[in-house]
C-alpha cells in the first residue's frame, strides 16, 4: 500500500519566507562571527602547522619494517603481507639464510622488500596478518618523491623508518 | 567649453569605472571566497599578499595565461561576441549612478541624466543578449538549456523590478537620481524617514510600500544578476556550467565579472533609490541643492559613504547567496509571475491612493 507522506501545513507566517531567510542568515552569520573573530577554528595552516603532535595513536602511515634488540631482521619473508595486500604494492624476494650464520634456525629472510607507496592505501593489513610482528605502519604520512622510482621503498629505506622494536616476538631467541 | 566636459567625463569614467568599480568586481570575488569560507568554517585564499587580497591578480594572470579554447562546434563570431556582450551592459550602467556630491565643483557622476533608472533597466537587460548568444552559440544541450532558463528568468523578473520602483519615483516626482539622492538627503532615506520631512505621518505611512518595494526590488536583483537562490541559469547540479560550459580562460571569466559588476551595480542602484545614495545620516554635510557648492572634503566623504554602502549590501548579497538553497524552476516563475507582479502592481496602486489621501 501506498504510504501518503504528511506534508506539513505551513503557517502564513512560515510561508512569507522572510522569517526563514532571517533564521538561515542567524546560523550562517554565527558560524562566520565565530570564525572571523578567531573564537573557534577548524582548519589548520598545512606547511606552518602540522598534526604531528596530536596524531593519535591508532594513526595509520607508511609501513615500515623493524629489526628487533639483537639486530635480526624480523622479516622472515613468509610473504603474507605480499599476498594480503589489496592494491599488491608489497614485492618480496626471499633468500636462505645460509647456514653458518647466527640465525640460521631462521631459515629465510628477505633479500629485496619494496613497498610501492603510491600503491599503498595505508590499510594497515599487512601489520595485522604478519606473524612476526616485524612490519607496523608508523606515523610517517609525507611521503613525497620526484620519480616513480623514488616512490618504491626498498628494504634500507623500510628498516630506516622502522627501527628497533624490542620484546615483542622471542621465539628466535637463545631463551627458547 | 565642449572639450572641457569631455575631458571631465573621460576623467569620472577612468576614475570610476576602470579604477573603481572594476577593482571592486575584483575585490568583491575575494570577499565571496573568504565569507564563503567563514561560513563553511574554512579559512579561504589568505596567501596571496595581506590577507590574500591579492588573490584577485593571481586569479587574473591565471585566466590570461589559461588556453583559450573554442571547441569546433561552436558558432565563432557569436561564442566571441557573447561574453563582451555580459560584461558592457554591466559597466555601461555605471554612467547614471551618482557616486558622490560635487568634487571641484564637478557632479560625482557621469552623465546626469534625468531617466536615470530607465536608463538602467534599458542597459542591465541588454546583458540577457549575451547569456542567449552564448547558450544558443555553444552548440550544446547545457549552454542552450541555460540560455534558455536565462531568457525566462530574466524577462519574468525584469517587470517587477521595474514596477517595484514606481512607488519610489512617484513619491520622489523625479527621474534624475542625483535629485533622488538629494531629496533623501534632506528628506530622510526611503527606508529610514527620520530626518525632515520624512519625520511625520506621511513619511512613516509611505514607508510601508517603500518597504513591499525594497524587498521585491531586492529579490528581482537577485534574479536579475543569476546570483543563488535564483542561479538557475548555470545552476551546476543539473546543467554542469549552463550557458558559460564551453567557455574557457578569460572568455569565461569575463560571465564571471559580468555577474560580479552586474551585482555591484545592482547594490548601488538599490543604494541609490532606497538607502540614500552617497547622503549620511540625518542630513549631516547635505548640501544645500544639488546645484551648490560643496566644500571638497564633503565631497570625499560622500564618496566613501555611497562606496560603504554598497560594499555592505554586495556583502548581503554573499551572505544569502550561502545561507540560501537554489529555487526549483517552477517555484522561480511562480514567486515571479504569481506573487512579485500582483504584490508591485498593488504596491503602486496602494502608494498611489496614500499620495492622494496625503495630500
Amino acid at each position: 500500500m501506498a504510504i501518503v507522506v504528511k506534508r506539513p501545513k505551513l503557517k502564513l507566517w512560515e510561508q512569507l519566507y522572510l522569517p526563514a531567510i532571517a533564521k538561515g542568515m542567524r546560523v550562517t552569520l554565527g558560524h562566520f562571527f565565530k570564525i572571523v573573530s578567531g573564537k573557534k577554528k577548524v582548519t589548520m595552516q598545512y606547511p606552518e602547522e602540522k598534526w604531528d603532535e596530536h596524531l593519535p595513536e591508532h594513526y595509520r602511515g607508511a609501513p615500515a619494517l623493524v629489526t628487533d634488540e639483537q639486530d635480526r631482521e624480523r622479516c622472515v619473508a613468509c610473504q603474507l603481507c605480499e599476498f594480503i595486500c589489496p592494491p599488491r604494492a608489497i614485492t618480496i624476494k626471499p633468500e636462505e639464510i645460509p647456514s653458518d650464520d647466527q640465525w640460521a634456525k631462521v631459515e629465510k629472510r628477505p633479500k629485496a622488500f619494496d613497498i610501492d607507496m603510491i600503491r599503498c592505501i595505508y590499510c594497515g593489513l599487512c601489520e595485522e596478518v604478519c606473524p612476526e610482528q616485524a612490519i607496523f605502519l608508523r606515523k610517517d604520512y609525507a611521503i613525497t618523491g620526484t620519480s616513480r622510482e623514488e616512490m618504491v621503498h626498498d628494504k634500507e629505506k623500510l628498516y630506516e623508518i622502522g627501527g628497533v622494536r624490542v620484546g615483542l616476538v622471542n621465539k628466535w631467541n637463545e631463551l627458547k | 567649453m565642449e572639450w572641457q566636459i569631455i575631458i571631465a567625463a573621460t576623467i569620472k569614467i577612468i576614475v570610476f569605472v576602470f579604477l573603481t568599480t572594476l577593482p571592486l568586481v575584483a575585490m568583491s570575488v575575494w570577499a565571496e571566497r573568504r565569507v564563503s569560507a567563514a561560513i563553511q568554517d574554512r579559512v579561504g585564499p589568505n596567501r596571496v599578499g595581506p590577507f590574500g587580497l591579492l588573490q584577485a591578480v593571481a586569479d587574473g594572470i591565471k585566466f590570461l595565461l589559461k588556453e583559450d579554447f573554442t571547441p569546433n562546434h561552436v558558432r565563432k563570431g557569436y561564442f566571441w561576441l557573447a561574453p563582451a556582450l555580459v560584461m558592457v551592459p554591466a559597466l555601461m550602467t555605471c554612467a547614471v549612478l551618482p557616486f558622490g556630491s560635487k568634487l571641484f565643483g564637478e557632479k560625482m557622476v557621469i552623465a546626469d541624466l534625468d531617466v536615470g533608472p530607465l536608463f538602467v533597466f534599458a542597459v542591465a537587460s541588454l546583458s540577457v543578449y549575451g547569456i542567449v548568444l552564448a547558450g544558443w552559440a555553444s552548440n550544446s544541450k547545457y549552454p542552450f538549456l541555460g540560455g534558455v532558463r536565462s531568457t525566462s528568468q530574466m524577462i519574468s523578473y525584469e517587470i517587477s523590478l521595474g514596477l517595484s520602483i514606481v512607488p519610489l519615483l512617484m513619491i520622489y516626482g523625479e527621474l534624475n537620481l542625483g535629485s533622488i539622492v538629494q531629496y533623501q538627503a534632506e528628506n530622510g532615506w526611503a527606508l529610514l524617514p527620520l530626518w525632515g520631512e520624512g519625520l511625520s505621518a506621511k513619511g512613516w505611512i509611505l514607508a510601508v510600500p517603500v518597504f513591499v518595494s525594497f524587498i521585491i526590488f531586492m529579490t528581482s536583483m537577485f534574479a536579475e544578476t543569476n546570483r543563488l537562490p535564483f542561479d538557475l541559469p548555470e545552476c551546476e547540479t543539473e546543467l554542469v556550467a549552463g550557458y558559460h560550459t564551453e567557455y574557457s580562460s578569460m572568455k569565461f571569466a569575463l560571465f564571471f565579472l559580468g555577474e560580479y559588476a552586474a551585482m555591484i551595480i545592482g547594490s548601488g542602484l538599490a543604494v541609490t533609490l532606497f538607502l540614500g545614495g552617497w547622503s549620511l545620516p540625518f542630513g549631516w554635510l547635505t548640501p544645500e541643492s544639488t546645484e551648490a557648492a560643496v566644500p571638497w572634503w564633503h565631497g570625499l566623504i560622500h564618496i566613501g559613504t555611497f562606496f560603504a554602502k554598497v560594499i555592505g549590501l554586495i556583502l548581503f548579497f554573499i551572505v544569502i547567496r550561502w545561507t540560501l538553497p537554489r529555487f526549483r524552476y517552477d517555484q522561480l516563475m511562480r514567486l515571479g509571475w504569481v506573487f512579485f507582479f500582483e504584490i508591485a502592481l498593488f504596491n503602486v496602486v496602494l502608494t498611489a491612493l496614500l499620495l492622494w489621501w496625503l495630500s
